[in-house]
């Protein structure tokens, strides 16, 4: 049975998608900063292979860098990324067998991908490591590491927080088996000198992440600092204080526009920043002049990335950055 | 035509109010609910404080707003695996027209209703057409939508969120109907929860009084006898698609409007949960039998266990494992109350 479509329906859509189609005050998004820099002729191509979840801020940010990088060189530069370390390693071999100049890897669980950085090393392909796998970076044949302490970084918001006078924190981690935020709330805890419970929530459902640290809030009112691992996060723990009628303490790591908003409103403490763009560009930038000019820098000693700490006083400045997608 | 016969007809016999209630399929999910609150208040004095049961309910109506549209699409003898994720596709299509294109928020609104419209009609036509399972059709549906949430939203804004709806005129009037709150005993209530409520009963009411209720029953129930006795079979499996992208048209809208925000990943994995709840409230797997007030009731038991875990202080790293329990425990016990009614109906 097929009905027509009413012509009062169209009658009132039409006129009301077309009158209000182009206000510009409602496109509050549209971008107005694009990373300049121009294009080098290097022509090599870079495989970048990462761990990072499709959907996270933070890896969108370290391959927007890598692909900034590819245009400021005049490289080809393909990204791919699985979570999962048996598909990253299958990755890196895809990789290693299209015979790249250079590979960019990052190892969240180094000894999955041992054999597989190793197969590219022997095949006379340099590498970099990037964000994880610092410590095994060296000894599986890498020129060098380009990331971010994860323990310094939890120190240093450790000490921040125990300046502020806070002694009970929750330290919220969004993905279940991730190492490195493990010792990120362990760095904390380091510094802290006080208690740092762990609050477990899922990435992908964030408005039960917020009940979550709500409920959390509630049930214990001697809490007075939030830790959060992901900006994503963080702008829901935000909520959750608010709600709770709490005073608790924010500051989080890695950052977005929401969360740099955040901390020039006053509303979070601080974001720690390990600079994720640089990791990406820098990388690629590397292997671009070793590949042509055998330089490594510091003589491949591991570049630190990070920690810095965006607080009131420079978060104005990162905010507008931060909406272009490499802050 | 013979006479009737003298004996008393078993079909029309008298049945005792408990057995009537026991038959119900959302009797069983009614208890579990009332074990659990208990079970949990005895733990902890905020759970069953008005903000504990502010905090709870606000996580329960999220899943439960879902789980309406989704247990009367199981009855209907189908699964919408990609049900979770149209949530993002929904919120992120108005974000991303308004906050970039610079549509009118209220023709946003209007132009992404039509988009998951339209995906739902496409979901239900491929099933129907084909006659494939819909756990194959929207398991493609669902991987399909991920790769393009995640890649029109990198596209449009270069990072993996669409977010400052909140700076964009007519905000406030949205924000009042769909992210505000009521204050009931002092303490913020979401509104959701008043939607979840109409919505359940607006569910309730469509699969029990209306014809269109008894064609879900009977599509899911045996679709061959059903096409046979002139059921629109099609249609309706059709309508129901559309009514669950419907759904999360509404529960994506009010995800972006009530935080001003919302990210590419949104509502991947919550398709299980709102079968989970559904199933817990009393529906077969099998289609043709459950009810929509279960499903709710089903969203609840999950809300408060959800909460209930970190109002308990238990380690949260053992979450996921008191959840399944917690739901296994649920179904065991909707089992065993159901068999004891149908063998006592004997």
């Amino acid at each position: 049975m097929i009905r027509r479509t009413p012509r009062w329906l169209a009658a009132v859509l039409v006129p009301l998608l077309l009158v209000t189609a182009c206000s510009s005050a409602n496109s509050v998004n549209r971008p107005h900063n694009k990373a300049g820099g121009g294009s080098g002729g290097y022509k090599y191509k870079i495989a970048v292979v990462t761990h990072g979840g499709t959907g996270d801020s933070f890896w969108s940010i370290v391959k927007a860098g890598t692909q900034q990088a590819g245009k400021d060189m005049g490289d080809s530069v393909t990204y791919q990324s699985d979570g999962d370390p048996t598909k990253q390693s299958g990755l890196i071999d895809a990789a290693v067998n299209q015979k790249p100049d250079g590979l960019v890897v990052s190892m969240a669980n180094p000894e999955a991908l041992k054999a597989a950085v190793k197969r590219a090393v022997d095949a006379g392909i340099p590498v970099i490591t990037i964000n994880a796998g610092e410590a095994q970076s060296k000894s599986y044949g890498a020129l060098t590491h380009i990331g971010s302490d994860e323990t310094v970084a939890g120190q240093a918001v450790g000490t921040e927080l125990k300046n502020q006078g806070v002694k009970n924190v929750i330290c919220v981690v969004q993905e279940a088996g991730n190492v490195s935020l493990e010792q990120r709330c362990a760095g904390v805890k380091d510094k802290l000198g006080g208690t740092v419970t762990n609050l477990q929530v899922d990435n992908n459902n964030l408005p039960a992440a917020q009940s979550l640290i709500l409920a959390k809030l509630q049930q214990d009112k001697s809490i007075d600092g939030v830790v959060t691992l992901g900006a994503q996060v963080a702008t829901k723990a935000e909520a959750a204080i608010a709600g709770a009628g709490s005073s608790a303490k924010l500051a989080t790591f890695d950052l977005n526009a929401d969360v740099a908003k955040a901390v020039v409103d006053g509303k979070m403490l601080f974001a720690v920043d390990q600079q994720p763009f640089l990791q990406g560009y820098l990388a690629v930038v590397m292997l671009t002049q070793y590949k042509a000019n055998l330089n490594v820098l510091g003589g491949g000693q591991p570049v630190l990335t990070g920690p810095t700490l965006i607080t009131k006083d420079n978060a104005a400045a990162v905010l507008k950055l931060s909406a272009g997608g490499t802050r | 035509m013979t006479a009737t016969a003298a004996r008393a007809d078993e079909r029309i016999a008298d049945v005792g109010v408990l057995r009537r209630l026991l038959v119900k399929p959302e009797f069983g999910a009614l208890i579990g609910a009332v074990v659990i609150f208990v079970f949990f208040s005895i733990q902890s004095d905020v759970f069953r404080s008005p903000a504990g049961v502010a905090n709870w309910l606000d996580g329960a109506s999220t899943v439960g707003l879902m789980a309406v549209p989704v247990a009367m699409l199981m009855i209907g003898g189908h699964f919408d695996l990609s049900a979770g994720v149209q949530i993002g596709t929904a919120g992120l299509a108005t974000g991303i027209m308004t906050t970039y294109w610079g549509l009118n928020v209220y023709a946003s609104l209007v132009a992404s209703l039509l988009l998951m419209l339209a995906i739902g009609f496409v979901n239900g036509y491929l099933v129907t057409r084909t006659g494939l399972p819909s756990f194959i059709i929207t398991l493609g549906m669902f991987l399909g939508l991920q790769g393009i949430n995640l890649g029109v939203t990198k596209q449009v804004t270069n990072t993996v969120q669409v977010s400052n709806l909140d700076l964009v005129p007519g905000y406030h009037l949205l924000k009042n109907i769909l992210g505000s709150t009521v204050s009931v005993a002092g303490k913020p209530f979401q509104i959701a929860i008043l939607w979840w409520v109409l919505f359940t009963a607006l569910g309730s009411w469509a699969l029990l009084k209306t014809r269109f209720g008894n064609w879900i029953f009977a599509t899911g129930g045996d679709p061959n006898a059903s096409k046979n006795v002139g059921v629109p079979t099609n249609r309706t499996t059709i309508a129901l698609f559309m009514l669950t992208s419907a759904m999360a048209w509404f529960v994506g809208n009010t995800q972006i409007v009530r935080f001003g925000t919302i990210q590419a990943q949104v509502g991947i994995g919550q398709e299980l949960i709102f079968i989970v709840a559904a199933v817990i409230g009393g529906c077969l797997l099998t289609g043709g039998y459950g009810s929509a007030i279960g499903a709710s009731v089903g969203a609840l038991i999950f809300g408060m266990t959800q909460q209930g875990i970190v109002y308990a202080n238990w380690n949260s790293d053992w979450f996921k494992l008191f959840v399944g329990a917690m739901l296994l425990l649920a179904v065991l016990a909707n089992q065993f109350v159901r068999r004891f009614a149908e063998q006592s109906r004997r």
